[in-house]
């Protein structure tokens, strides 16, 4: 806006000093009218843009910590250099948070004088008639055969539907203005803006994320410590997590059989029985059906159904016939035919531990003598794993989902391989040799992972992104402009010149002028559109 | 009629449609060398009546000599022609998007792969088009557009084509449609604002020049401006609403995050912020004209970018249509997901 343009950027020479000399104050005041330009902001802007690009070529830490540890395993020379400018975590680094920073620094200090202005603006006058219409960009004039009173009468009515008109505007001049929303909607596009940022803070930093795996039937009660990952903002503070217990009974999902799709599953539905309150407290049992699009709130509290897989019921007796491990065991999908990966721990068996690794094929075929899954349907499933026994390292951190083969030893198996394979259909059980035990495959369950999370703030930041689009919508679509017209007699009427200024960009003053115009003749018939 | 006739239906459809914008676009290009011819006459009856050697000639100025009607008939025949042939290409497009819908079982809106969201933003570019050229003067953008959707077509045809089928679960949800309709029409609309921004720029270089068969009947520079801004101007606030306001409501509700800084909605929100410092740059002393054209440009290819090119750069976005084998993980469970 002009009021932003044309203030000087470099303040007035002072004749005393010498140039380029400036105090304190001086250069402080100095520096506050750069930063809040109308052009410091344009460049903030850019560099916003450009900052947030790296975030999505590089792998990001919080968005997939898996791709990006594989990233930089395959980058040993880049990583440093990488991690040292926060390239895997560009949304939370000190120079992203410098840039937005300062851009809501240089709103603020755009907004709040022009807020001030507006406010004392409210109530003015349209301005006089410049001396000079015909010097404005878009202005035209004419000779009418009606006296000056007719035409002026004639353009206050005109000129006062839609627009304010000045009152004292003097002799012979109209000085009329409209569109003052305009600038209430670019004030609340830009406050809304900070609205959002303030949304966006509280989730991020009040908010946590987390996840479990769970078996069908298993119950789950709100507690940090039944979290399979949590990821807290750095202000959260545990208390905050609403007590509530749930169990997945059941969970329906329809696999499609024909088509260029078949094999894809859909309609996924987890029957959820949950109860809010814990202990004595605990609320009455409700059912849910968690399905993907519909989460469930529970408080603050939203649960997701963000996936699913098999956990195939496996059994490990060992050597003396105890049953050392007996559990729906989670494999993990490696693609979308659920092809999936799993690991067995039976660390206490006797004489030796045993441990497992391998994979589960959920519709199992021999083609050709080679192990195919055709499908994700658990139509025919097989777990085929490796068997390794001896010691597997348990003493040390470890996720459930790998198994550590560092001590441990192999099994002597089928020619080819480097430890013992066993293949398993539901129910078979196979004798492992050297009187280490057996292993069986008694059933398939399935699992469900479920996201966890609280996001305080979101109505904030959604209230804030909608008094934005309003905002945006009355400061991009209300005209704001000024129109004059100045009537001064002749000898045969009157000189009618009629000018007009658009403040707001987006506007063809001229045609609105030659409207103006048409609208000014005496024949009310046939007016064009109102202006 | 079966899923399989619908699906061929709609392939033919598309192939049809892209026949006859081709058959379109060779109607503009009639159009324009007709309007070479007339420059010709003229320029011939301008030397015979006077010998004004150094005067530029003015777009719509009076006081252009008189050319022959056949000639300028011409002109005008093709253009209409060009014009009709865009509106049945249009037309036969719409017919394959809802037979692609009509393909699947259950019925479902053409957007669920990188080659359906193609072939619907194709459409909504030419259909934005037609729907205000007239009205915003802008029938001599015809040639471009048709090129673009044109060339559009052929790479998703080509290149994108993947077979139908129902929705992929995550997609399955009423705000689809909000978020994509949404977003579909400012890409169109943004698109439009580049191609005026472009000339824009072209007919900057120009200056002096004289404005010869297409040129002369492009705006001037301060109208192509204008007839940009107000396109971005009409473009903004969908696009804000697409990629800000329904964007994650939905991710919200499908992924558990309303932002999470995926790379489809990091480059989503570049886009976002490139035309907000093109309005910016607008009412900016130094940056206007040019530099705002400039600046469109950019956001033009932000957007078309972020529509096709992320999904050959970044595998780790949960938008589904960017084909990526859901990420599955034997140390982070977390990666797990459903439906893509
Ligand atoms: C978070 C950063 C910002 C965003 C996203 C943003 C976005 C926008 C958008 C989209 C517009 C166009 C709507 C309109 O024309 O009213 C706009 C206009 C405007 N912005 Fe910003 N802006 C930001 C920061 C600033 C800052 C720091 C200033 C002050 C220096 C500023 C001053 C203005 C002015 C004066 C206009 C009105 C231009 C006109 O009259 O057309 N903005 N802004």
């Amino acid at each position: 806006m002009t009021a932003t343009e044309t203030r000087p950027t470099t303040p007035a020479p002072d004749p005393g000093r010498r140039a380029g000399e400036l105090n304190a104050l001086e250069a402080l005041r100095f520096a506050w009218r750069q930063l809040t330009s109308m052009r410091t902001a344009l460049v903030l802007l850019l560099l916003l843009a450009l900052a947030a690009v790296p975030g999505s070529l590089i792998p990001q830490e919080r968005v997939d910590s898996l791709k990006a540890g594989q990233w930089k395993e395959a980058h040993e020379t880049l990583t440093p250099i990488y991690e040292k400018l926060g390239l895997f975590n560009v949304y939370g680094s000190p120079w992203f948070a410098a840039i937005y920073i300062l851009l809501v620094v240089s709103l603020v200090g755009c907004i709040v004088p022009r807020t001030l202005v507006y406010a004392r603006g409210m109530r003015a006058q349209p301005p006089r008639a410049p001396r000079h219409l015909t010097r404005l960009p878009a202005h035209t004039a004419y000779v009418s055969s009606e006296a000056p009173d007719v035409v002026l009468a004639r353009a206050r009515a005109v000129l006062g539907r839609r627009h304010r008109l000045r009152a004292d505007a003097g002799d012979g001049t109209v000085s009329a203005e409209r569109g003052y929303l305009r600038e209430v909607g670019n004030l609340l596009f830009h406050l809304a803006v900070l609205v959002v940022l303030l949304g966006f803070a509280l989730g991020s930093l009040f908010g946590y994320k987390g996840g479990v795996i769970l078996v069908t039937g298993t119950p789950w009660s709100n507690t940090l410590t039944q979290y399979d990952d949590f990821v807290p903002g750095s202000l959260f503070s545990p208390t905050r997590l609403n007590p509530f217990s749930f169990t997945v009974d059941d969970f329906d999902i329809q696999w499609l059989q024909s088509g260029p799709r078949a094999g894809q599953a859909r309609g996924f539905n987890a029957k959820l029985e949950y109860a809010e309150g814990a202990g004595a407290d605990q609320g009455p049992e409700k059912d849910y059906d968690l399905r993907v699009n519909h989460p469930l709130s529970i408080g603050d509290t939203d649960l997701f159904l963000i996936g699913h897989g098999y956990a195939p019921v496996i059994t490990v007796r060992d050597g003396a016939g105890n049953k050392v491990y007996s559990k729906p065991t989670v494999f993990l999908p490696q693609g979308p035919d659920f092809f999936s990966f799993g690991v067995v721990k039976a660390q206490d068996a006797q004489p030796a531990g045993i441990g497992l690794e391998g994979f589960l094929y959920p519709t199992y075929a021999n083609v050709d003598g080679n192990p195919v899954n055709l499908n994700g349907d658990d139509l025919n499933p097989v777990i085929s794993m490796k068997v390794y026994t001896g010691d597997l390292n348990m003493d040390t951190a470890q996720s459930v989902y790998v198994l550590d083969k560092s001590k441990a030893d192999t099994v002597p198996g089928q020619p080819g391989l480097d430890t013992l394979r066993i293949d398993l259909s539901p129910g078979q059980t196979v004798e492992l040799p050297n009187g280490l035990g057996s292993v069986s495959f008694d059933g398939i369950e399935s699992w469900q992972r479920i996201q966890i999370s609280q996001t305080p703030g979101k109505w904030i930041a959604l209230a804030g992104v909608i008094l934005a689009l309003l905002g945006l919508m009355g400061s991009l679509f209300i005209r704001s402009r000024r129109l004059w017209v100045r009537v001064t007699p002749t000898d045969h009427g009157s000189l009618v010149e009629v000018a007009g200024l658009d403040r707001s960009g987006g506007a063809d003053t001229d045609d609105v002028v030659s409207k103006l115009v048409a609208r000014l003749q005496p024949s009310p018939d046939d007016r064009p559109e109102d202006t | 009629m079966t899923d399989l006739q619908w699906a061929d239906l709609s392939n033919q459809a598309i192939a049809a449609a892209g026949v006859v914008y081709f058959l379109a676009l060779i109607a503009y290009f009639a159009e324009w060398s007709s309007l070479r011819q007339v420059d010709r006459a003229r320029e011939a009856a301008r030397s015979s009546s006077y010998a004004g050697a150094g005067s530029v000639a003015v777009a719509t100025g009076p006081e252009r000599p008189a050319v022959d009607e056949p000639r300028t008939d011409r002109v005008a025949m093709f253009g209409r022609l060009a014009l009709l042939l865009l509106g049945i290409a249009n037309a036969v497009h719409f017919v394959g998007l809802v037979s692609r819908g009509m393909s699947a079982d259950p019925n479902r809106v053409p957007w669920s792969n990188m080659y359906e969201f193609t072939i619907s933003g194709t459409f909504v570019v030419a259909l934005i088009f037609l729907l205000v050229q007239r009205r915003w003067g802008l029938s001599w953008l015809g040639p471009i557009v048709v090129g673009f959707v044109l060339t559009l077509l052929m790479v998703s045809v080509i290149w994108l084509y993947d077979s139908t089928g129902p929705l992929p679960e995550a997609l399955n949800s009423p705000w689809l449609v909000i978020h994509v309709v949404s977003a579909v029409l400012a890409t169109g609309a943004f698109t439009i604002g580049g191609m005026t921004s472009a000339v824009y720029l072209l007919k900057r270089r120009r200056a002096g020049k004289p404005e010869t068969g297409i040129w002369a009947r492009v705006p001037s520079l301060d109208r192509l401006d204008l007839v940009s801004y107000r396109i971005h101007s009409f473009a903004f606030p969908i696009w804000t609403f697409a990629v800000l306001i329904t964007g994650p409501i939905w991710a919200h509700q499908a992924w558990s995050s309303y932002w999470s800084w995926d790379p489809k909605e990091v480059w989503a929100f570049i886009t976002w912020v490139v035309y907000a410092a093109y309005l910016h740059a607008r009412t900016t002393a130094g940056w206007k004209g040019r530099n705002a054209a400039i600046l469109a440009l950019v956001g033009t290819a932000t957007l078309w970018f972020n529509f096709i090119g992320i999904n050959y750069f970044s595998t780790t976005s949960q938008h589904s249509y960017a084909g990526a084998v859901p990420a599955i993980s034997t140390v982070a469970p977390a990666a797990t997901t459903i439906g893509g």
